[in-house]
C-alpha cells in the first residue's frame, strides 16, 4: 500500500486519524446512550427537592468533587468502607454527574446519614474541631451566605429540558423551599440525601 | 442491549480487529528489504526515509495483540450480548470477593461474639481489632482517641449518656441515639435562661451567682426535672445528661449554658446497622466500654449506668 499517499495529504490524514480514535468511543459510549441499564431510574429515584438542588451547586462551585468522589467502585475493599457500589440508574438525572476521578477526601457517593446533621455542619465550619487530623478546607463562609432561591425555579426548568422530571408544582415551590436558608443548610442537606437510595450492604 | 447495538458493537470490534491486521500486513508488502530510500526528497539534513520493514519480532508482537484480543473476546464478555465462555461479569467478581471475605475473616470476629464485653476488654487482641473498628468507623465524631469533641461525647469518663450497660452500648452503635432537648427559651424568657444557666452550674458545685440559682430553683422543678431528674442526676432511657459531674458536652460556661437552653440540643448518632454486622459491634462495643475506666472496676462497671 503507498502510505505515500497518507502522509503527504494532512486533510486524508487528520479524517483517519479521527476515525480511528473514535472507534473506541464508538463501541464504548455510544451503546449506553440507549442501554435500559443506564438511561432507567433506579427505583424510588427522584429529582433532588430544590433546597438539596442549590446544595448540590454549591457543591460544585467549592470544588468538592476535585477530592470527594461519588463513585464506589465494585471492589470488595471500597463497599465495605462505603457502601454498596454505585449502580448507573442512580445517576440518571446527574447533570453534569459528579463521580470525580481523585480520592483526596473520601468517597461520598453513600454519605448520606453516615453522619449526624450537627456534626456535618461543625466539619464544614472547621474540619479541624471534629477531625483533628483532617486536611480539607473551612468553609466557614456557608454559615454567613443566605439564599434567596432566585434561580431555582430557572434551574429545575433547565434540567427539565435534559429529561429530569420536574413538575411545575415543584418549580413554583422551589423559591419558598430555599429562601432563608444558609448555603450550609443547603449543602447538608445535599450531603444527607447521597445515595441513601441503596442499602449500604 | 438490543440487538442493533450488539450487532454493531461486534461489528465495529471485529472490523477494528481485521483493520489492523490489514493494516500490519498491507504496509509490510510495500516495504523493501534491505532499506531501499522511499523518495530522494525525503531528506533532511542528510538523514533520509527508508522503507526498512518493522523488525521481525516487532511485527510478530502486533500479530500476538491481535491473537491475543481474539482469545479475550472469546472469554471475555466484548461481543455486543456475547457473554463470554467465562461468564465474568464485575458483579460475581465482587461477590466471590466478598464471599472468600467473608469467609477468611468473620470467623475472626464471629468467635468473640458471646464472650461478655467486660470479659472481652481484658483482652488484648479483640481490643486491638475493636480499635480498628473504631478508627474506622467512629472515630470521626469520636476523635481517633475516643476523645470526643463539642457536642461528641467524649468516651473515655465515666460518663454515660445513653448507659454503659452492653445492651445500652451495643443499642447505641446499631440503632443511633436522638437526642431531645427542646428550646426553653419561650417558657424560662430571656431572664429565666440566664439565671437556670446559673442554677444548672450549681448542681455541680461549679461557681454560680446564688441568688439567680435559687430563682431558678422552681422553675427547674417545674420543667427540667422530667428528664433530668429532681437531682439533676440525668436519665439514660432518655439520653438526658446527668447535670451534677461537670462533665459537659455542649460546654459547661454560663454562655453556653444558656445557649443550649434557649435553642435546645439534638444530637445525634446515626444507626451503623447497616454499616457493621453483629459480631462487629459486639467488638466495639466491648473497646468502647474498655476505654471508660469503669471497666478496670468489674464490680460496680455493669451497674454505674443504670
Amino acid at each position: 500500500m503507498n502510505h505515500d499517499l497518507i502522509e503527504r495529504k494532512t486533510g486524508l490524514m487528520v479524517a483517519l486519524i479521527i476515525g480511528v480514535i473514535s472507534l473506541g468511543g464508538l463501541v464504548e459510549i455510544l451503546p449506553l446512550f440507549s442501554s435500559e441499564e443506564t438511561t432507567t431510574p433506579l427505583a424510588g429515584l427522584k429529582p433532588l427537592p430544590a433546597l438539596e438542588l442549590e446544595g448540590r451547586d454549591i457543591y460544585i462551585r467549592e470544588g468538592c468533587h476535585v477530592c470527594h468522589t461519588q463513585m464506589v467502585r465494585p471492589l470488595r475493599t471500597e463497599t465495605e468502607r462505603y457502601g454498596h457500589y454505585s449502580v448507573a440508574g442512580e445517576s440518571v438525572y446527574e447533570h453534569p454527574f459528579l463521580w470525580g476521578s481523585k480520592r483526596t477526601g473520601p468517597d461520598l457517593a453513600r454519605v448520606g446519614g453516615r453522619y449526624s446533621d450537627d456534626w456535618q455542619r461543625a466539619h464544614l465550619y472547621n474540619p479541624r474541631a471534629v477531625v483533628p487530623e483532617s486536611t480539607m478546607p473551612a468553609f466557614p463562609w456557608l454559615f454567613e451566605r443566605q439564599l434567596d432561591g432566585g434561580d431555582t425555579a430557572a434551574k429545575m426548568k433547565a434540567l427539565a429540558t435534559v429529561g429530569v422530571p420536574y413538575t411545575d408544582a415543584d418549580m413554583a415551590g422551589a423559591q419558598k423551599a430555599v429562601q432563608g436558608h444558609t448555603e450550609a443548610d443547603a449543602l447538608v442537606a445535599y450531603l444527607q440525601q447521597l445515595g441513601t437510595l441503596l442499602s449500604r450492604r | 442491549m438490543t440487538l442493533f447495538w450488539s450487532i454493531f458493537v461486534t461489528v465495529v470490534t471485529l472490523g477494528t480487529l481485521l483493520g489492523s491486521y490489514w493494516l500490519l500486513t498491507a504496509t509490510r508488502k510495500g516495504e523493501v528489504k534491505g532499506g531501499a530510500e522511499l523518495e530522494k526528497e525525503h531528506s533532511f539534513d542528510g538523514i533520509t526515509e527508508l522503507e526498512t520493514p518493522l523488525p521481525r519480532w516487532w511485527y510478530y508482537l502486533f500479530i500476538f495483540t491481535i491473537v491475543f484480543s481474539c482469545g479475550y473476546l472469546v472469554l471475555f464478555p466484548g461481543l455486543g450480548n456475547y457473554p463470554g465462555v467465562l461468564g465474568w461479569t464485575s458483579t460475581n467478581q465482587w461477590e466471590g470477593e466478598v464471599a472468600k471475605a467473608a469467609e477468611r475473616y468473620n470467623p475472626l470476629f464471629e468467635r468473640y461474639r458471646d464472650t461478655p464485653l467486660l470479659a472481652l476488654t481484658e483482652d488484648r487482641k479483640a481490643m486491638r481489632m475493636g480499635q480498628r473498628i473504631f478508627g474506622n468507623y467512629c472515630a470521626q465524631c469520636h476523635g481517633s482517641a475516643a476523645q470526643g469533641a463539642h457536642g461528641f461525647p467524649n468516651l473515655r469518663d465515666h460518663d454515660w449518656i445513653w448507659g454503659n450497660s452492653a445492651a445500652q452500648i451495643q443499642t447505641s452503635i446499631r440503632n443511633g441515639r436522638q437526642a431531645a432537648m427542646p428550646s426553653w427559651a419561650a417558657p424560662l424568657g430571656e431572664e429565666g435562661v440566664t439565671a437556670m444557666a446559673q442554677y444548672v452550674r450549681s448542681l455541680s458545685g461549679a461557681p454560680h451567682d446564688a441568688a439567680l440559682a435559687a430563682e431558678a430553683a422552681p422553675k427547674y422543678a417545674m420543667f427540667c426535672v422530667a428528664c433530668h431528674g429532681p437531682e439533676g442526676k440525668g436519665n439514660v432511657a432518655l439520653g438526658a445528661p446527668n447535670l451534677t459531674d461537670n462533665i459537659w458536652l455542649y460546654g459547661g460556661a454560663a454562655d453556653q449554658i444558656a445557649f443550649t437552653l434557649r435553642h435546645g440540643r439534638n444530637g445525634q448518632m446515626p444507626a451503623h446497622e447497616g454499616v457493621l454486622d453483629d459480631a462487629r459491634i459486639h467488638l466495639v462495643a466491648a473497646y468502647v466500654l474498655s476505654l471508660s475506666e469503669a471497666a478496670s472496676q468489674p464490680s460496680g462497671a455493669m451497674a454505674a449506668g443504670q
